[in-house]
């Protein structure tokens, strides 16, 4: 408390009010793109960091309570800031600071009309997850949760005129409600048809459910929050959805609304819920470790470079959600300390996650721009081309593939650090469950960094496939400012962990009343447990990597002259070398296609030795469309086809119907 | 410095430093003089390697046209980080000041960090054997990394610690205890060993035919001083490798900082250990063929299950 009086909440609510503000700005200035650009993403941005700054202050505070005179009868909006929603609040200003200033840029050559449109709902985008954050009553949750689902529903089809964005964007609107509709039933179990007062979450704390109705309440819960964030099998929107948007877009939608729902989870399962069962985490484990590597092997063989960051996020999820898995059956066995180290893995991946996953699909629209094509087969050779892309990309590819000394190791390494710890659960079948898992962990942390190597690769190194990239140009600066904003955040994440570490113990401390104790023994050493078992410093690391290559690079140059010269590429001696014998996206994944074929649905055309116009034509596709979607939209349709059976349109078959049941009254009143 | 232990243990560090590279090439050189007794040639002796290393040393380095700066830079990090790699594992001595900072899954996120350089550098000139080269290394190495970590795991979760020096003591400082988990261990580490140095059967060292190479693939239009440092971190590789071999499965006679005594004995042991492993990787390799590459994800995949094996034997005997 300060002499003022004013709290984080004040600031926060501040913050989303000016997001609102903004967008409408955006829409009354839809005459002039260059002011919308150059004022109304900028200003956006500034809240961001304010917002993030906001979320810092509280992370370290009591949680603060606002109540708004507005709302339901009964049921006014309850806010609520506390550790937890603060963690994400930073999360979402860090990264959407990135992206606001990166949209400033991006945007510029849109049209105004719908330029303006575009910003509001950018905006309403933004301020409806702060207010997921916030919010403290079923009811201004589910506001908000809906408003994010539809204004993102607007961002995904800003180019509707194409129809395959209109297919994605309806998809992504079908699975979002069929999940709000699941998260709004959890609600309705857990307020235990205590009335509407009852809906607030304070009340809900209070509530002791029978482990019976806890579980259907988390199962509803898990499958509601779940269909956000992609976990297998409700992921099939996502790949198409996330590429659909505009770049910033798909960046935020990435890196940061899934988020909302593993926030979601966390909030439920944790704090709502008073009790939780192993089972639970047993399921969201085995569900985290087939999300991941379904996620990992689908982002190999994809060619779309959005695509296969879209395929990438669902391997992250899944990877954040092995983390609450674990973090939930270490709670529910006692083990506070692990289950503590295993959710700071899991809210820091997060974090991570925002920033890498934002850079990369940042970058991406900068290629987009520059070239016009997301199709990885097409481009090649822009190291050339845009220094500050690939540079700044770079850092997010050695990120994500969980590299030392960058911010996805730390995250990793956390990770594994809580699996190694965990020997002797009491149930046998979990102790046996944990180390197929840290297999499964490692399986797909390599495999990303496969994948990471072939986006990198195919895009920008080798020779240019295409001439008409030969004037490709860099990004703009405001693009230039975005993207080094999210790598200078990696980079940083990746040094200074235990800062970190430290802010997280305070929501350990509130979710599991169990802290990490060691980790913050020294600030140069990250070292959960004791140094004795443990410790990874970046920064001696960073400073070893360097000094050593420092020494190898002025050992070389003085010993020995530098002397070189350029001259073709000798390959072997082969001659007549062309750019289209280069791996394409779709040769680099081949092996992995072969390695895990019964996994996907494989079309493959291939030429015969007699064809005078040879074409190649293949397709690998997600098994569980058939299998599972299929199948359900034709019970559905079945279903529907019933029900129409009674619908004729026609009056007087109504009037029957009405006749029909008023004599059933009668006969039974 | 507020201690003589610490200088001294500094000095220890910079001591293994400068003789791990040094000595990783001679490593080399030995291998491949058993390989030429086993062939019934003569062999070239242990120095040839470093013969080789002057000579390219002294070349004028030929960079392709389209080459970029991450090409340029790729020789440097990787042989950095296999210079760092060597140099943390305790070979002579124990609670170096280098190994605090990284535990063994750093260890293997530094071997990562190289072979991402080296992929990405083979396919910067956009020839078609570099960009082979480099889809080969990473089938190889997505299913050889997490074997090693579970390896490691195995050896972790005995000694309860991460941190290679704690590993070493336990090993070395207890009594002979038969580890059956660590059985499963050590052939997926031998397996995993042959995988990432390019050696036979995943790969051959000495070879430039298309469709067997993959290390070389990767590194065909390195020339000079580049393609030296390359050259000498895969020595380095090699060494470091054996090194991990020895800290987990032999790791008798290692030393703490400051024991002067038993240093002599250390070296020792050390010498002959890396002379037994060097002939014996030279054995395995006469013995086998080279195999065909898609046969290789179903050695690293038996290598990876045998090392989840491992693990899952250590969780539910608790040894």
């Amino acid at each position: 408390m300060n002499g003022l009086g004013v709290l984080p909440i004040d600031v926060a609510g501040g913050a989303i009010l000016l997001w609102i503000v903004s967008g409408f700005l955006g829409l009354a200035l839809q005459r002039s793109p260059r002011l919308i650009c150059k004022l109304v993403f900028p200003a956006g941005a500034c809240v961001s960091l304010a917002l993030a700054a906001c979320g810092f202050w509280a992370l370290g505070s009591a949680a603060n309570i606002a109540v708004l005179p507005l709302g339901l009868p009964d049921l006014p909006l309850h806010f609520r800031l506390d550790p937890l929603s603060a963690f994400f609040l930073i999360l979402l200003g860090g990264a959407s600071f990135g992206a606001s200033l990166f949209s400033a840029g991006y945007f510029k050559f849109m049209a105004g009309q719908v330029l303006g449109l575009l910003c509001l709902e950018y905006h309403l985008f933004l301020a409806s997850m702060a207010m997921v954050l916030l919010a403290d009553d079923a009811y201004s949750f589910m506001v908000a949760w809906e408003t994010m689902a539809l204004s993102s529903y607007f961002l995904v089809t800003t180019d509707h005129a194409i129809p395959d964005i209109r297919r994605a964007g309806f998809l992504y609107l079908l699975i979002a409600h069929v999940g709000a509709m699941a998260i709004l039933l959890s609600f309705g179990v857990m307020q235990a048809g205590h009335g509407i007062a009852a809906y607030t979450f304070d009340a809900m704390r209070q509530v002791q459910l029978s482990s019976f109705w806890a579980s259907v309440a988390f199962l509803l819960a898990l499958f509601g929050f779940g269909a956000k964030a992609g976990m297998l099998p409700l992921h099939v929107w996502l790949p198409e959805a996330h590429p659909a948007a505009p770049s910033p877009v798909s960046a935020l939608m990435s890196g940061v609304m899934l988020k909302m729902a593993i926030y979601g989870i966390l909030r439920l399962t944790f704090d709502l819920l008073g009790t939780q069962i192993w089972w639970w985490g047993v399921l969201v484990l085995a569900l985290g470790l087939l999300t991941a590597m379904f996620g990992v092997m689908f982002a190999a063989v994809q060619a779309d470079m959005k695509r296969l960051l879209a395929y990438s996020s669902i391997e992250n999820i899944g990877l954040l959600l092995v983390g609450i898995g674990l973090t939930l059956i270490f709670h529910v066995y006692g083990r506070d300390t692990l289950a503590a180290l295993s959710l700071a893995a899991t809210l820091y991946h997060s974090l991570n996650h925002a920033f890498f996953k934002s850079l990369l699909f940042l970058g991406t629209g900068s290629i987009l721009h520059a070239t016009g094509e997301r199709n990885m087969g097409q481009l090649g050779g822009l190291i050339h081309h845009m220094p500050w892309v690939s540079v700044l990309m770079l850092v997010g590819v050695l990120a994500i593939s969980g590299l030392p000394p960058l911010n996805g190791f730390v995250s990793e390494w956390l990770l594994l650090q809580a699996f190694l710890l965990s020997p002797g659960l009491p149930n046998s079948y979990v102790n046996m469950l944990v180390p197929v898992a840290a297999a499964g962990v490692a399986l797909s942390a390599a495999l990303s960094a496969y994948v990471m190597v072939k986006f990198y690769g195919v895009i920008f190194l080798g020779q240019r496939r295409e001439n008409a990239h030969k004037h490709a140009h860099d990004a703009g600066i405001w693009e230039r400012a975005g993207l080094l904003w999210l790598a200078f955040a990696c980079v940083v994440l990746g040094l200074i962990p235990v800062f970190v570490i430290r802010k997280i113990d305070a929501i350990s401390q509130m979710l599991l009343g169990a802290h990490l104790g060691n980790a913050t023994a020294s600030w140069m050493f990250l070292a959960p447990v004791d140094t004795h078992r443990a410790s990874y410093g970046p920064l001696y690391f960073l400073l070893a990597v360097a000094g050593v290559m420092l020494l190898t690079v002025l050992l070389v140059r003085r010993l020995y002259h530098g002397r070189s010269r350029r001259g073709p590429a000798w390959d072997c001696g082969f001659p007549a070398q062309s750019a289209r014998m280069q791996d394409t996206a779709e040769g680099f994944g081949q092996p992995i296609r072969r390695i895990f074929e019964p996994f996907f649905r494989i079309e493959n055309e291939l030429p015969t030795p007699f064809d005078t116009h040879p074409k190649y034509h293949g397709m690998s596709e997600d098994k569980l469309w058939g299998l599972l979607y299929l199948p359900l939209k034709g019970l559905i349709e079945k279903l529907s086809g019933w029900v129409s059976l009674l619908q004729h349109g026609r009056i007087h078959l109504y009037l029957a119907y009405t006749f029909v049941t008023l004599i059933v009254l009668l006969i039974f009143v | 410095m507020r201690n003589p232990d610490q200088i001294l243990a500094i000095v220890f560090q910079l001591t293994q430093l400068l003789l791990v590279v040094l000595a990783a090439p001679m490593l080399t050189g030995w291998v491949n003089l058993c390989q030429a007794w086993l062939q019934n040639r003569t062999g070239a002796g242990v120095m040839q390697p470093y013969r080789a290393l002057n000579k390219l040393f002294h070349k004028d380095a030929v960079i392709a046209d389209n080459a970029s700066w991450l090409f340029r830079i790729t020789p440097y990090i990787v042989f950095g980080c296999m210079w760092l790699a060597a140099a943390i594992i305790p070979i002579i001595a124990v609670d170096l000041p280098f190994s605090r900072a990284a535990d063994v899954i750093a260890l293997v996120g530094v071997f990562a960090l190289a072979r991402m350089f080296i992929a990405l550098a083979a396919m910067d000139i956009g020839t078609s054997f570099g960009s082979m080269g480099a889809r080969r290394e990473m089938l190889v190495s997505f299913l050889a990394e997490p074997a090693l970590l579970m390896v490691l795991f195995t050896a972790s979760l005995i000694s309860q610690s991460t941190q290679l020096t704690h590993i070493v003591e336990t090993f070395a400082h207890h009594e002979f205890v038969l580890y059956p988990s660590l059985a499963f261990a050590s052939v997926a580490f031998v397996m995993v060993l042959l995988a990432e140095n390019a050696r036979i059967p995943v790969d051959n060292p000495s070879t430039h035919l298309e469709l067997t190479m993959i290390h070389e693939a990767m590194i065909l239009e390195y020339s000079a001083r580049h393609l030296a440092l390359i050259e000498w971190a895969a020595s380095l590789k090699l060494f470091a490798y054996i090194s991990i071999g020895i800290a987990l499965f032999l790791p008798h006679g290692i030393v703490g900082v400051g024991n002067w005594s038993g240093l002599p004995l250390a070296v020792g042991l050390l010498l002959a250990k890396m002379m037994l492993a060097g002939a014996g990787l030279a054995v395995l390799e006469a013995m086998m063929a080279k195999m065909r590459i898609f046969r290789a994800p179903e050695f690293l995949g038996t290598a990876f299950l045998l090392a989840v094996l491992g693990l899952l034997i250590h969780f539910l005997l608790g040894a």
